[in-house]
């Protein structure tokens, strides 16, 4: 098992490497630089002005030595200076990290027990209007735009019948502290983590159906059934439990993407998260802030492949044995 | 639209009465204003952009304000002389000022702020500072400019956008860009810098040490940081906050947000800016390049219907180079009022053969796309085709450094005075690929170069006056550039919100007058 480990971190390095080198290309090819953005917001840039900057950020220098400084960096795990913001990258990150993790972990959740529950439901009412209700239900989450289901909850639940907070992490300003504070992040993680995770809803309440029918076709609930059980018992204890293998694949690849946090969601409910820091440093090619969230994004995938890995080899005796 | 306007004017009215009655001003309270993009950075001397501008005008401060009419007013500085040849500047300081960090504001910091620290980091003061032979500090409190020649713009360069005071003790000798204390900004402005979340808010609480006695008013200011322009609509109608600075809602969303209750908006204080729009007309090739075809882009806009469809009302038609806010703006020039069939007429005599053309939008937003499929409209219209090109703010900023474009929209301050913020679109020296911010459409006209030289060096109003009617004329005739709108941006706020904008940078210049009536 140590062996096992010891490779796919070798591996994972080697794919981090090349996922940075790849963007590193892909972000340079579009058009503009930071310099130039940062000079367009001070209103009144010359030619010179511009290239004074590029020579401080380093962009003056060729692209592969400007890559070797990157890698160099983070090999040293560097993840350099935010042009923009003016602060290290790995600072700006981490700051933003927990807030992210919040959101996309609640919408995870919310869309997992949600979505498995919905798909148990219609399975078991298969061709009836209760499945149809659900499959149409979850089907328009999946497909309306999400930016517009979140306006349209905070016009709703914040702005008609004043419930819930529209935006925002925390009251500004409340100053509240201990469980006081930890409800008024409650309160404001409702709308947001609900709406991302109405959206992902979908699809595990397709997966859920798809593969409760599929297994409830399998010769051994037939056994179950022949041999008296009552519908409850096979439908949880034999059905269910193998239904949930695909749910549970899908699920670790989607924990893998909770760090790439929901642009979106972020941006319109202003979650102060990586999401939106993301689409920031987009706009502003900020290279090295890019470049720092695409690195720990692509970590976190590494990181949850390799546990869901190693607990398939715990779990199931057959992945063992095959390798 | 009309019923809009006079709600909107009835609106100015009641603003404009309110202020006139106004009681004592009432200390305490917490302003909540919206950020918008979060800044950079609130150190006013490295990042000139406008978020930080506006936060960071309450931290630090400049020698001068000015009111709307534009003439100077104390801040830093008491009183100021200028000498009769206009070549030397003596500014006579406040005796009482403190930084932040209970360290006295002397000249000295002065002389460090304009002649070091702002000539390596603040490109827009650096060209200004040419013209300045020597900045001297005779005493603790007064300080002397002596320029090499007279420069007619001088005096209205002391705003604290242009040149903020900067911390002598706490930047000497350091690598500014880089000093930590950057992230914890030290200033003598009425507000003191206390707190800032990333992608959350911005908190500055009152300066107690504050040289003005009695002020600031307001206990405490936080600063909203919301990306979205619908929830940032949705932040002041849930009372969130309580001031949308100008641009932070969408366009559409105006008219609704300033029908609510207690709700007052205004379009002042952007006088020093003068925010002027206009298309760049690619003068050196393709059809842009014939005057013919220039002059008919001018009668094919419809801006009277861009200005009241797009902008609300506010705003008015750019008929001139110069912004009416601005000094030495003209009528007296050459107009062009929508006419479509002027507009045909004038592509037939330069025999247009309808090759198509590229139209840049300016990427900041849904109503610069709305005004780019209108004016398209407008020009086929007069069998002009159009293709609009879409762009992100990074992507739009190469092409035009690059001259790749044939109109392209864009909009750009002229702060107070020709010198300052219109010669550089015009004049043949400031051709120069990289740049956005220089003359980038080519035009080059020997006439309007010396023009603008001697108008900026003349030495009386009445002179330069002059001078620039005549090259405002002349350019008029010539359409280097599409003219589009003065723009109006609104600022909305909550009525009992008072003294909010007072001079002519607005919410700019801080809120050491702003009070909330109970």
């Amino acid at each position: 098992m140590l062996r096992f480990i010891l490779m796919r971190l070798v591996k994972a390095a080697i794919i981090l490497i090349a996922i940075l080198t790849l963007n590193f290309f892909l972000i340079h090819a579009a058009p503009g630089d930071p310099a130039a953005v940062l000079a367009g917001e001070a209103g009144a840039a010359d030619a010179q002005f511009i290239e004074q900057l590029r020579e401080r950020f380093g962009l003056d220098k060729p692209l592969l030595t400007q890559l070797g400084i990157y890698l160099g960096g983070v090999l040293q795990l560097d993840l350099g200076y935010s042009y923009r913001q003016q602060m290290p990258v790995a600072d700006l990150i981490f700051a933003r990290l927990p807030a992210t993790l919040l959101l996309t972990l609640t919408a995870f959740v919310i869309a997992l027990v949600l979505g498995t529950l919905a798909g148990v439901l219609a399975s078991a009412r298969v061709g009836k209007w209760s499945d149809t209700v659900i499959s149409t239900l979850a089907l328009l989450f999946y497909a309306t735009p999400l930016f517009w289901v979140a306006l349209m909850a905070v016009l709703v639940f914040s702005v008609f019948l004043n419930w819930l907070p529209g935006f925002g992490y925390e009251t500004v300003g409340a100053n509240h502290t201990g469980f006081r504070r930890a409800l008024d992040i409650a309160q404001h993680l409702i709308l947001p983590a609900t709406t991302l995770g109405l959206f992902f809803m979908a699809v595990y309440m397709r997966m859920t159906r798809a593969s409760m029918l599929e297994v409830s076709r399998l010769d051994f609930v037939k056994t179950a059934r022949a041999k008296g059980l009552k519908p409850g018992i096979i439908q949880r204890r034999h059905i269910f439990r193998n239904a949930m293998l695909p749910v549970v694949t899908l699920a670790g690849l989607q924990a893998g993407q909770l760090v790439g946090g929901a642009v979106l969601t972020e941006t319109v409910f202003a979650w102060p998260g990586i999401g939106r820091l993301m689409f920031e440093a987009l706009a502003q090619r900020d290279y090295n802030l890019l470049l720092g969230i695409f690195f720990v994004s692509a970590a976190m995938v590494l990181l949850f492949n390799l546990i869901t890995d190693i607990l398939y080899r715990v779990v199931d005796p057959r992945i063992r044995v095959a390798s | 639209m009309k019923a809009m306007l006079k709600r909107l004017s009835l609106l100015a009215a009641a603003l404009f009465i309110s202020t006139a009655l106004h009681a004592e001003p009432v200390t305490g309270g917490r302003a909540n204003v919206v950020i918008q993009p979060e800044p950079p950075s609130l150190m006013v001397g490295l990042v000139q952009n406008g978020p930080t501008q506006m936060v960071a005008g309450n931290i630090y401060e400049g020698l001068l304000r000015y009111d709307t009419d534009l003439k100077p007013m104390p801040q830093l500085a008491t009183s100021w002389e200028v000498s009769e040849d206009g070549l030397t500047y003596t500014f006579h300081l406040h005796e009482n000022v403190k930084w932040h960090d209970g360290e006295p504001f002397t000249a000295a910091d002065v002389v460090f702020s304009a002649d070091v620290f702002l000539r390596e980091t603040h490109p827009r003061l650096r060209a200004s500072l040419e013209h300045v032979e020597e900045i001297s500090a005779p005493d603790d409190h007064t300080v002397v400019f002596k320029l090499k020649q007279p420069f007619g713009p001088f005096i209205g360069i002391f705003e604290v956008g242009t040149m903020p005071m900067i911390p002598k003790h706490i930047y000497e000798g350091t690598d500014f860009a880089n000093n930590p204390a950057n992230n914890t900004p030290i200033g003598t402005g009425p507000f003191k810098f206390a707190e800032w979340e990333k992608g959350s808010h911005i908190l500055l609480t009152k300066n107690e040490d504050y040289y003005e006695e009695g002020k600031p008013y307001l206990d405490e200011i936080y600063w909203h940081v919301i990306p979205d322009a619908a929830s940032r609509a949705v932040a002041y109608e849930t009372g969130v906050v309580d001031v949308l600075p100008g641009g932070s809602i969408e366009n559409f969303d105006v008219q609704r947000i300033a029908g609510m209750e207690n709700t007052c908006i205004t379009d002042k204080g952007w006088e020093y800016f003068g925010p002027h729009s206009w298309m760049w007309l690619n003068n050196r090739e393709g059809p842009t390049s014939d005057v013919r075809f220039r002059k008919a882009v001018m009668y094919a806009m419809d801006r009277e219907f861009a200005r009241d469809a797009l902008w609300n009302g506010l705003g008015k038609i750019a008929n001139s180079p110069v912004s009416s806010s601005t000094r030495f703006h003209t009528d007296d020039v050459t107009e062009y009022a929508y006419d479509p069939d002027k507009a045909r007429a004038l592509l037939e005599e330069m025999g247009y053969d309808g090759a198509p053309v590229r139209l840049l939008p300016l990427p900041y937003g849904e109503t610069w796309q709305r005004w780019a499929e209108a004016v398209k409209q407008n020009l086929d219209e007069v069998g002009i085709e159009v293709e609009i090109v879409a762009t992100d703010v990074a992507g739009w900023n190469q092409k035009l450094a690059e001259w790749d474009y044939d109109i392209a929209f864009t909009y750009l301050y002229q702060y107070g005075d020709p010198a300052l913020g219109v010669a550089r679109t015009y004049v043949s020296t400031n051709i120069a690929k990289g740049s956005q911010w220089n003359n980038v459409e080519g035009y080059v006209n020997e006439d309007v170069d010396a023009l603008f030289d001697q108008a900026a060096v003349a030495v009386t109003p009445e002179e330069r006056q002059e001078l620039y009617t005549k090259v405002q004329q002349v350019l008029t005739d010539e359409v280097p550039v599409a003219w589009l709108l003065e723009l109006g941006f609104p600022t909305i706020y909550r009525c009992n919100v008072k003294d909010l904008v007072t001079t002519a940078i607005g919410v700019n210049d801080g809120f050491k007058d702003a009070y909330i009536e109970k």
